[in-house]
């Protein structure tokens, strides 16, 4: 039994909570088990890096500072705002021994910055494609998927660099070692305007409509995303997309544990997929009641 | 008892501004051994040297001291003043009191105090100079030149013309380099190939020139004037003697799959190939990569239509040595590839632009393939997807080029008049077409060069946009271009067809192992680095090597060649002489004293010193020594640092006058 | 120039002095088409020391922070950051339309909302914030915008009434308040 240390911010236990569903049953199928960072604060996302430098380095610090405390040598971050911030202040920490003191005086607890920080996509690289292709019970088989990785999991390419930041290709790797096929399209990286609040609505929409436009020229049956906020911002907002630019967009929004999971022959319901907005019957899950 | 002349020069106002010159004379003119201390505003200048030439004869002064600036730059003038005057060269010492003083101090009665000791240091020294003799090396009178482009080849023709031999020496199985690849050229339009081929089957017949094509140089011994290179010959596995260049194997040879590398891959070629029909040597070669024999033992159609049994499997690698008296590097350039995996990691590739697997979007020397008449659609401008004729043409300047986050700070030069270049040949050719370029500075400096790119905008019609392009996408068989226009202050999109990229010239491949070789120098990017920027800019820190054409810096055909004919004339100026001298500043060894103990042989980082006998008249054996190679020693002092007999010594640089300086020093 | 001598050490860090007009930022960006100044015209300005008239930009709130033009500079200029420090400032001196204000206070009004629970209350967040914007222009759509979404959510469950709270909320402010910048002055009493 593996087991991550896991930091799963505000978005996940709240309205993103299907996402920590989703990641939480289809792990623990593969035998990875997430404990959760004892007492964890919010990272401070954008605000505190807007407005205030220490805090900013200090929150997340707070959380790997615990996360020492209690032994996790690797704590998963599934929202990629969190681990940005958690990657940012452990490599800020990591080179300034100065910067090291004062944190960890400020929050309270040692902290070196010697936590690794981990997103979704890179869990299932822990475990292993190999290993991931031997679990599929339900090979997703005739799924053409478009991979979207939006802004914050590979920008900046200085701090993050998990992945190529022009061309990632780790979702697709997952994707396609469940038998679905990646489709090769254009918007893998574009933003979708929900990482930063300052977005105005048409601003989002407009971008939304951009990215599933071209998934859908590209015959794509479904997005993946390894975001919480690119998921409620494509799905929640597909059906104002729909009615804003008039067009007929049915492209359901799947977190990547959700595909992984479904081909491991977990109901969609355990993955919480029925709390999605939009549903489209298809091979991958039974149709549920649509709204 | 020594006469020594002090000269304190002021510099202009470099030094007198915060050393008080004239304080600084009536002090060191007390120093014991000095007759007279002089200043003078510019001692380097003719009434300067006459004063010292004056001093030399009327004060009989057995040395000098010019307090002025670094050796480097007038220890040369102060010697031959000395020597014009009678006195041995080698009894001048400088006391650099600019750069080591007046430059790095404040205007203050302690500048003067320091120019004042560094001078007393320098008069302890030279009063323990002794009088030293250039000394003299033979010199072989043949010159290598290697890589042989346009520059190699003007390079060896003008040397070749001056009488001397060359040897020349080329990777690929024909001379002709980058150029020969070329469509038309800028800013007159000429075909590239029209221009070069006499040129190249110049240097093919020339009396003068030995050629060594698909040969590469693999090791440099020696010094100026006595080189020894070792060049490998590698196996052709075609006698290029007993060949009669029919061909007949090329066109028989039932193996097309390689992509040709004349072509950048734009088109395929025989597994046994001459480059492109104007080759010199005009004779085939084996790709035994590709070849069947060589793969799966079977084949040989090559062979039994060869008339001449010229064809040789058996053929192997072979090393000859030459003996050169100087070396031109004319290696030439590659281009840098947008691709993800770079041959060296602080390099980056275009993502942004697909990494290079977009099949339209092309480099300057495919398209320049493409645009050829000699090219692989003979010149029809055809999309490789698709072999659809482009109707939007977009290129991109500066792809590598100035962009710190890709590795690469520096201009590439050529690319802003071989894209207007470009845009013409593509208009002339497409006239329905339309050319788009972006680019961040047009950089046209040159003889008729702006006119040039003025022409490709206004006659035409090339449009210009002034940004870069920050995306580009595929969709549906077209090039998506995002890119900018900072002059409206609009972003631009443009749906094309096909996208040339002018991406950024980089050394040719293994230019860093050549240099090493040759010891010498190459910037951050590889390029290799001359003596002086603007004074020796074909010279090398390695006296007899020297460099032009592009592998210095990027540059286009007329500045390569014009550097070319300037290191030929530096060869021919080398070769003028009978013999070679060299500075008498080194290294020497007292064969009586030495201990044979072989550190100094051990420790030599340039082989200069071997083991040798002392005999006596009737060849018996007195003692073993260590002796030093006079041409080979570089006057280190690695040798003196290490013995521990105190045997070995500098000359001009003494232990004894060391120990001098020092010791006036504490 | 209205500004010139403007200091631009709010910029420290950005190496904003690095551009070069290469417009690769302008290029690249997903909102440039809709910005009446595009990015490498704001960073000229801010070169020229005429950050006012950036400030007084649309572009700047056009931008969605999604980091392209900070990752594909040639120069490694921080553009995206060049933009936060012009909408601060816009709202520091005022510039700032009162909607453009908002959007900068919501990054206030979520750190004073993290201060008090440690995570995020987004309910009490969103309220806080439209009401407040409601109380300064009165603005009707947006306080009903996105409310019609709020059955939706709660019926997947996905909106909690009860926001979450860390158990250390003392250490929480404590670190706040050790984070809080010095003010000259108090620092010597």
């Amino acid at each position: 039994m593996t087991e991550f240390g896991y930091y799963p911010g505000c978005a996940l236990h709240g309205t993103s909570n299907d996402y920590e569903k989703s990641l939480k049953t289809c792990l623990d199928a593969l035998g990875v088990t997430l404990k959760e960072v004892d007492d964890w604060v919010c990272c401070g996302a954008s605000a505190a890096h807007c407005l205030n430098h220490t805090l900013s380095v200090a929150l997340p610090a707070r959380n790997l500072g615990i996360a020492e405390r209690d032994g996790h040598d690797e704590v998963v971050a599934p929202c990629p705002m969190c681990s940005m911030e958690l990657i940012k202040a452990r490599r800020a920490l990591e080179a300034d021994g100065e910067l090291r003191e004062k944190i960890s005086e400020i929050v309270e607890l040692p902290v070196t910055g010697k936590t690794e920080v981990l997103n979704a996509i890179q869990v299932f690289q822990r475990i292993g494609l190999d290993t991931i292709r031997a679990a599929v019970k339900r090979p997703l088989k005739r799924t053409r998927v478009a991979c979207y990785y939006g802004c914050l999991l590979t920008r900046p390419p200085s701090d993050l660099q998990f992945d190529d930041f022009e061309q990632p290709h780790s979702m697709e790797e997952v994707v396609e070692a469940l038998g679905a096929e990646a489709v090769e399209w254009n918007f893998a990286t574009e933003c979708c305007g929900a990482g930063m609040t300052l977005a105005r609505e048409e601003t989002v929409l407009e971008l939304a409509n951009k990215i599933l436009t071209d998934a859908s020229a590209n015959r794509a049956d479904c997005i993946v995303v390894a975001c919480p906020m690119c998921q409620v911002n494509l799905d929640m907002k597909q059906s104002a997309v729909n009615k804003h630019f008039g067009v007929l967009h049915e492209l359901p929004i799947y977190y990547l544990s959700d595909l992984v999971g479904l081909a491991l022959g977990i109901d969609g319901k355990d993955l919480a997929i029925d709390r999605h907005f939009v549903v489209r019957a298809s091979a991958l899950m039974p149709p549920v009641e649509a709204e | 008892m020594a006469r020594i002349g002090v000269f304190i020069c002021w510099c202009g106002e470099n030094i007198a501004r915060t050393v008080d010159v004239e304080e600084a004379s009536e002090r060191v003119a007390k120093i014991p051994g000095v007759r007279c201390a002089v200043n003078y505003k510019y001692m380097c200048s003719d009434p300067g040297q006459a004063m010292v030439r004056d001093k030399i004869k009327s004060e009989k002064l057995t040395g000098l001291v010019v307090a002025s600036c670094s050796p480097h730059m007038h220890m040369r003038t102060f010697r031959a003043a000395a020597k014009a005057a009678g006195l041995n060269p080698y009894m001048v010492e400088m006391a650099n009191i600019r750069e080591h003083c007046s430059w790095v101090h404040p205007n203050e009665e302690t500048t003067t105090d320091k120019a004042v000791e560094l001078i007393r240091l320098s008069v302890a020294k030279v009063i323990r100079n002794k009088p030293l003799e250039p000394i003299r090396v033979p010199l072989t009178k043949r010159a290598l030149v290697i890589g042989a482009g346009v520059a190699g080849i003007q390079a060896a023709l003008d040397i070749a013309d001056s009488g001397h031999q060359v040897i020349l020496v080329e990777r690929e199985p024909s001379i002709g380099g980058k150029m020969a690849g070329l469509s038309e050229t800028f800013p007159t339009l000429d075909c590239s190939q029209c221009i070069l081929t006499p040129r190249m089957v110049e240097a093919g017949n020339h009396p003068n020139i030995t050629l060594h094509t698909y040969s590469e140089v693999e090791s440099v011994e020696g010094y100026v004037g006595n080189f020894s290179v070792v060049i490998r010959k590698k196996a052709r596995s075609v006698d290029i003697d007993k060949c009669t260049g029919c061909l007949d194997c090329v066109t028989r040879c039932p193996t097309s799959t390689s992509l040709s590398e004349f072509d950048y891959g734009l088109d395929t070629r025989k597994a046994i190939y001459v480059p492109f029909p104007q080759a010199v040597p005009a004779r085939p070669v084996i790709d035994r990569e590709s070849c069947s024999y060589f793969l799966r033992g079977e084949c040989r159609t090559c062979e039994k239509v060869c008339q001449a049994g010229a064809i040789n499997f058996k053929d192997e690698d072979r090393t000859i040595i030459e003996e050169v008296g100087a070396i031109v590097v004319a290696t030439g350039f590659k281009l840098y590839k947008v691709e993800k995996k770079q041959d060296v990691a602080k390099y980056k590739g275009y993502g942004e632009y697909g990494y290079g697997q977009y099949k339209d979007v092309l480099d300057g020397l495919q398209f320049e393939r493409l645009v050829s008449a000699s090219g692989p659609t003979n010149g029809k401008i055809q999309r490789p997807s698709d072999g659809a004729v482009p109707k939007n043409v977009v290129f991109i300047a500066c792809v590598g080029s100035r962009d710190i986050a890709k590795g690469m700070s520096y201009c590439s030069k050529i690319c802003c008049m071989y894209t207007a270049k470009h845009t013409m040949l593509y208009k002339h050719k497409v006239h329905e077409g339309q050319a788009h370029v972006f680019y961040m500075d047009i950089r046209a400096g040159g003889k008729n060069y702006d006119e040039f790119v003025r022409r490709a905008i206004e006659k035409d019609g090339a449009k210009y946009y002034r940004g870069r392009v920050s995306k580009i996408t595929e969709v549906n068989g077209k090039l998506i271009v995002r890119g900018a226009d900072t002059l409206a202050g609009v972003p631009v999109t443009i749906e094309a067809d096909m996208v040339v990229l002018a991406t950024a010239a980089r050394p040719a491949e293994g230019t860093q192992d050549l240099a090493q070789m040759l010891k010498i120098g190459y910037d951050e990017f590889g390029f290799l680095s001359e003596s002086h920027p603007k004074l020796r800019p074909v010279e090398t820190n390695t006296a007899g090597v020297y460099i032009c054409g592009a592998c210095q810096s990027p540059k286009d055909i007329p500045e390569s060649v014009a550097q070319a004919s300037a290191a030929a004339g530096k060869v021919a100026i080398l070769f003028a002489k009978p013999e070679l001298t060299r500075e008498p500043e080194v290294a020497k060894i007292d064969e009586q004293v030495c201990a044979a103990c072989y550190a100094c042989v051990r420790a030599c980082p340039y082989r200069a010193i071997d083991k040798a006998d002392i005999l006596d008249r009737n060849g018996n054996l007195v003692k073993h020594t260590a002796r030093v190679n006079a041409s080979l020693c570089m006057g280190c002092g690695t040798c003196v640092a290490v013995c521990p007999s105190k045997s070995a010594d500098l000359e001009g640089f003494s232990e004894q006058q060391i120990y001098e300086v020092v010791n006036n020093l504490v | 120039m209205e500004h010139a001598g403007h200091t631009n050490d709010a910029f420290a860090g950005t190496g904003v002095e690095n551009c070069y007009q290469c417009g690769k930022c302008a290029a690249g960006c997903p909102m440039s088409e809709h910005m009446d100044i595009i990015p490498s015209r704001l960073l000229r300005l801010v070169q020229l020391g005429e950050t006012g008239k950036a400030m007084r930009s649309n572009a700047i709130w056009y931008c969605v922070s999604c980091q392209t033009c900070t990752a594909r500079c040639p120069q490694s200029v921080d553009c995206c950051g060049v933009m936060d420090v012009l909408r601060q400032k816009a709202v520091e001196e005022g510039v700032a339309s009162p909607e453009q204000t908002r959007i900068v206070n919501f990054q206030r009004v979520f750190l004073d909302n993290i201060r008090r629970y440690g995570r995020l209350n987004e309910l009490e967040l969103t309220a806080q914030f439209k009401v407040e914007g409601f109380l300064h222009d009165r603005s009707v759509p947006l306080l009903m915008r996105d409310s019609l979404l709020a059955p939706r959510l709660l019926k997947r469950g996905k909106l909690h009434l009860q926001g979450e709270k860390v158990r250390d909320r003392g250490v929480v402010d404590r670190i706040f308040a050790r984070c809080e910048p010095e003010k000259s002055g108090e620092a010597a009493s």
